[in-house]
């Protein structure tokens, strides 16, 4: 299990050194000396849900599949990345080297809204404590007596969102128990999943207040302190929450009914060639982790946004678990125009099994002009 | 048949290809013209509104501190975008520093400087960033050390240091921020401030900051060389067509009587005009973006050298200009046409074929024309002297615009009658009664060149007036020869020291200034010196009669005009330059391009009250600057440190001139358009006045005198509308200095004119007129008798 957003997060960190007017983030990718290497072993709950400053970077990363009260399709994205800009700091005040980024997403079928926040750790601007459970940057939190059961809030000047997530399955380690192999270095991170949130509130719209939603939504956690590979040129990477299919599934502890079970899979665009990785969930939430190249994915349909030219329609056949489905993007134009851009938003999932999901893709570049 | 007549119509262009070129030619500069200085400006605009985000935080609205570190996070953590800022003076060995603290995460983009972060956001360790000199006097040193990691910042200026705001409040022994700007984009579910923070408000950015207000005058004068292209390009669409019409009316009649019904005829001549104007619609927009495309470095060159606001040098085709373009070319070509395809409906298929001199107008119709024209100027006047906003300044200029080009045939006309009356001979009656005959055919062509000579004339006063304003202004802020800042008191004494005992030298003025409220504004007490380079060179707006004096003696202070006008005070009045210090206000002076308050007041008064303030810079009278700045050099003053007034000058001025290289070939193009117009008119009417030469010639006038009368008459038409567009000219250029400007920005400039290059545009104007006329006139010279003759024999 390799882990997700780590594209992502680095250029986030190269965005925090930017928007200081450095020319690149220098190191993020270089033997972290000084900073906590993570270790096999169990979780330690509720503990592991708050932040492990130690560790380079780390998130919590949150996307929720919705439907308005007339059946439209929409989704959020509640994301809270921290990066430790020095191994050592002080543990409060200005000079805490913790930096913090926010990033918030609304998509409806014919609208998408995004925003992002930078903060200070050490001044209470940003932060995350395990007991009781609360993230936060700036205004957008999610916080609640444990990260079973939390409110997640969020909005910018046009749009916003303010839900309330519950869940009864379990967490779900990734990898090996938890510990997730990035290299055959043995690059490594910590990394869990809650894919069971049932999902309810209301989206905020500057022109048309308030919209009540429901749905689910799936929690990824995760922190390391080396997650760089070089070489590597972007993700496309799918959570899907599969509702029927066709019960033939014969692998153990996936069932023969793939009602609730859910699928974490992405494809990782290299230099020396794509890689896919894909993990089955029981709808118990029993993971099974499936060997590189069981899954493939391959883009249908592009659509040109922002400038580039973005698959918002996929087939994605894993024949171990006889899925074989297509995957659109409920708004092709879910362009999450930040500091770094990448595109992410709620998919439809159908064929061999019927269901929905969210799709991030970063890494495309702007189309050549003319 | 809808074929039959398109190869009739196309036929009449193939027969007659300089009319065809004429018509194309015509519409292809009127939007080459718009779209020129639509893409000018459009650019501009674009580049200026990203170089002013990037300006930063000096355009913020902010939240006036103190505030603690607490009070910063809950505005955060209640949706408000804010981000913070500390400043103050410190002390470094004998070094006096300005620091200023930023929050690198929440800044805005630009509020960093470049060097802050070169690897990576140094959140735990900020380094203090320096200028060249503070750095080199500080690195190395145990008060250096003491400082923390410093790094040489090339954004600094030689007294300017920066940090983390974190760090800046640990070094400057401060517990709370100064304030916090508010950035756009807060959470749409913030709170009000008042229950975040009760009791603090958000104070709005000085809108009269120089950047904003020197920028947003300059692209006024491009917005309003945009009206005026687009009033001479309807125009000129306007003449075109017209004429395209005229010079087929035999065709059409030809047509009609062949059966063709008058329905089909006009749409398919409106087709055919429609696809006209799409392709020489399509020229003019390419021709207007290379027109755009050299004219943008000018123009990016004027805003960043003197607005310090970066416009990229290259230029986008935008689709909004283009279109816009495209639009005026085809909306024009239709306005143009209604009437013209109107007459086609409507045309008597049996009246003699003959082309009638173009728009024969009727005495009455002239009378209608100059009624809707002073019904335009009144309208105009009324939106000026009335109306509120830029809307209405701009109302008042399309109805003076308007209105006086209508009015310009009628008053020809008159003038032309009045001389006829006290014409003494045949052949000056005959001429002068000739002219008047040709005004209709050449009325749509003159009113483009009065447009064209008022706008030429408008905007140089404009420009010239606000040249006039900003030199004045250097002219009284650099009145020293050289100026030099030194790094620390202890090197401003040796300076001061220095420079007494040079005999080159005769005076050393210093310039010092302790930061302040004036009368509750956040603004600076500058020290005058009781000197005669002040008494000498500073114009004041207005002043009490003893005012140098009452100053001197620290009775009274000098006030910048926009406080004074924001004050609402005058000569006499009392105002609190400082916290308990009130002064009375002996003068008034203005100060272009300062959004702070700012009072100049004795340097002895000053000096009792604020012993402390450093005092670092001088002005220095001197006859040889360059000797003096050598031996300041010489002494250790940094080369950066001593800046000599002729160079500045200099620079501002080719500036300056850059701006003028922009508008002056605009307004070579727009006489371009205008002559050329006038042009194709004269060809026409050559070939349709024939039979009202033929007599004259066969009376006895050579065909070279005809043709030098033609020419000399086209020439006097010309200066006539010259003459008539000055007064245009100049009440444009009043309007908008005077009514525009202080509509949009508040204040007026003073109106200068230059009458030396009144004469030069009248000159030019002549000369346009001259070189249109100048083919037809030749072709006339040279016309062969039979042509003449024919006139007789196919007499009907």
């Amino acid at each position: 299990m390799r882990g997700r957003r780590r594209f992502l997060l680095a250029s986030a960190a190269a965005l925090a050194a930017s928007r200081a007017g450095a020319q690149g983030f220098a190191g993020l990718g270089a033997a972290a000396t000084g900073f906590a290497m993570p270790a096999r072993g169990p979780f330690d709950f509720p503990r592991d849900h708050g932040p492990h400053p130690d560790f380079r970077i780390e998130w919590w990363y949150v996307t929720a599949n919705l439907s308005t009260a007339d059946g439209a399709p929409c989704g959020v994205q509640w994301t809270l990345f921290r990066s430790a800009l020095a191994p050592e700091g002080a543990s409060a005040g200005w000079s805490t080297p913790q930096a913090w980024m926010g990033h918030m997403g609304v998509t409806l079928p014919d609208r998408h809204h995004a925003a992002e926040r930078l903060g200070r750790g050490g001044i209470g601007q940003a932060g995350c404590t395990a007991e009781p459970f609360e993230a936060w940057i700036d205004d957008w939190t999610m916080a609640g007596p444990t990260l079973r059961d939390v409110r997640m809030r969020a909005a910018n000047e046009a749009a916003g969102f303010d839900l309330r997530l519950s869940a009864d399955g379990p967490f779900t380690a990734q990898g090996e128990g938890g510990y997730s192999v990035k290299s055959r270095e043995g690059q490594a991170s910590r990394y869990y999943s809650q894919p069971f949130y049932d999902a309810s509130g209301v989206l905020l719209l500057a022109d048309g207040g308030e919209l009540p939603v429901t749905g689910r939504a799936w929690l990824d956690r995760e922190w390391s302190s080396q997650p760089l590979s070089e070489g590597q040129t972007g993700w496309d990477w799918f959570s899907l929450h599969l509702d029927e299919g066709p019960g033939t599934d014969p692998v153990p502890g996936g069932g023969r009914e793939a009602a609730g079970a859910k699928m974490m899979g992405f494809r990782l665009r290299d230099e020396g060639g794509d890689f896919t990785s894909a993990t089955w969930i029981a709808p118990d939430g029993t993971p099974a982790p499936l060997p590189e190249g069981a899954l493939t994915a391959e883009p249908l349909e592009t659509a040109r946004v922002a400038g580039r030219d973005v698959p918002v329609r996929w087939r994605l056949a894993l024949p171990a678990r006889g899925l074989d489905v297509t995957v659109a993007a409920i708004n092709p134009g879910a362009w999450m125009d930040l500091s770094v851009p990448y595109w992410e938003g709620p998919v439809r999932v159908e064929g061999s099994h019927r269901g929905e999901g969210y799709l991030e893709m970063t890494g495309y570049a702007p189309a050549e002009a003319g | 048949m809808t074929r039959a007549v398109l190869l009739a119509l196309a036929s009449h262009w193939r027969r007659r290809p300089l009319q065809l070129g004429t018509l194309l030619v015509g519409l292809m500069l009127a939007t080459a013209l718009w779209t020129g200085v639509q893409a000018v400006n459009a650019e501009a605009r674009a580049s200026y509104a990203k170089a002013s985000d990037a300006l930063g935080q000096s355009e913020l609205p902010v939240i006036d501190g103190p505030l603690t570190v607490e009070e910063y996070v809950a505005l955060r953590r209640a949706g408000w975008r804010v981000t913070p800022v500390v400043e103050g003076r410190l002390r470094a060995g004998d070094l006096s520093l300005d620091l200023a603290g930023f929050e690198p995460l929440t800044a805005p983009p630009g509020a960093v400087p470049r060097d802050f972060g070169a690897d990576g956001v140094p959140l735990a360790a900020p380094p203090l960033l320096l200028g060249a000199e503070a750095f080199a006097a500080l690195e190395g040193t145990a008060e250096g050390a003491r400082l923390g990691p410093l790094r040489l910042s090339a954004a600094l200026g030689p007294d300017e240091a920066a940090t983390d705001v974190g760090r800046a409040m640990d070094l400057l022994g401060r517990a709370t921020l100064d304030r916090v700007a508010v950035l756009p984009g807060g959470s749409l579910t913030r709170p009000p401030l008042e229950e975040v923070l009760p009791g603090r408000a958000v104070r709005q950015p000085d809108d009269s900051g120089d950047v904003v207000r020197l920028t947003r005058s300059f692209h006024l004068n491009l917005t309003a060389f945009g009206l005026l292209s687009f009033a001479v390009g309807l125009f000129i669409v306007h003449a075109a067509i017209g004429l395209a019409f005229e010079q087929r009316r035999p065709v059409m009649r030809t047509l009609r009587a062949l059966g063709v019904p008058a329905r089909r005829l006009v749409a398919l001549v409106a087709a055919e005009m429609t696809a006209l104007a799409l392709i020489a619609g399509a020229a003019g927009v390419l021709l207007g973006w290379a027109i755009a495309a050299a004219l943008l470095p000018g123009v990016a060159a004027t805003l960043s050298g003197l607005y310090g606001a970066d416009v990229e040098g290259g230029l986008q085709l935008r689709a909004s200009w283009a279109l816009a373009g495209l639009g005026i070319a085809v909306l024009g070509t239709w306005v143009a046409s209604a009437r013209a395809l109107w007459g086609l409906a409507t045309l008597p298929v049996l009246q003699a074929g003959q082309p009638r001199a173009w728009a024969m107008a009727s005495a009455r119709r002239l009378r209608w024309q100059a009624l809707g024209a002073a019904a335009l100027l009144a309208a105009g006047a009324l939106a000026g002297a009335l109306g509120t906003g830029i809307g209405a300044g701009f109302a008042a200029l399309g109805g003076l615009l308007l209105g006086s080009a209508l009015l310009l045939p009628p008053v020809l006309a008159v003038a032309l009658r009045l001389a006829e009356g006290r014409a003494r001979g045949p052949l000056l009656q005959w001429f002068l009664a000739d002219t008047r005959q040709q005004l209709p055919g050449l009325s749509m062509a003159l009113m483009a060149l009065m447009l064209a000579l008022a706008a030429n004339i408008g905007v140089g006063t404009m420009v010239g007036s606000f040249r006039g304003t900003f030199t004045g202004w250097l002219d009284q802020r650099l009145a020293s020869e050289l100026y030099v800042s030194a790094a620390s008191e202890a090197q401003a004494s040796r300076v001061v020291t220095l420079l007494a005992a040079r005999p080159d030298v005769s005076a050393v003025l210093p310039i010092w200034s302790v930061e302040t409220r004036i009368g509750g504004l956040p603004g600076d007490l500058f020290a005058l010196r009781d000197h005669a380079t002040y008494r000498d060179h500073w114009p004041l707006l207005s002043a009490a009669p003893d005012v140098w004096d009452a100053v001197a003696e620290g009775r009274a202070v000098l006030l910048n005009e926009q406080t004074a006008r924001r004050m609402d005070l005058g000569v006499g009045d009392a105002v609190e330059v400082a916290p308990g210090w009130t002064a009375a206000v002996a003068g008034v002076y203005s100060d272009y391009g300062n959004p702070r308050a700012q009072a100049l007041v004795g340097e002895e008064a000053l000096g009792a009250r604020y012993p402390d303030a450093p005092r670092l810079r001088f002005g220095i009278r001197t006859d040889d600057p360059e000797a003096v700045a050598d031996a300041l050099a010489a002494a250790g003053v940094s080369r950066a440190g001593i800046v000599d007034q002729a160079s500045i000058k200099a620079l501002s001025l080719s500036i300056f001139e850059t701006t003028f290289a922009v508008t002056g070939v605009l307004n070579v193009l727009t006489l371009a358009v205008a002559g050329f117009a006038m042009l194709a008119a004269l060809l026409t009417l050559a070939a349709m006045r024939l039979p009202q030469l033929a007599p004259v010639w066969a009376l006895g006038l050579t065909r070279r005198r005809l043709a030098r009368l033609e020419l000399l008459r086209t020439v006097m038409l010309a200066l006539g509308t010259a003459l008539l567009a000055l007064p245009v000219g100049l009440v444009l250029a009043w309007t908008l200095l005077a009514v525009v400007n202080v509509q949009a920005f508040g204040w007026r400039l003073p109106m200068d004119v230059f009458p030396g290059e009144w004469a030069v545009l009248i000159g030019a104007a002549a000369l346009a007129a001259a070189l249109a006329a100048a083919w037809p006139a030749r072709r006339l010279a040279v016309l062969p008798p039979r042509a003449l003759l024919e006139v007789f024999a196919s007499e009907r």
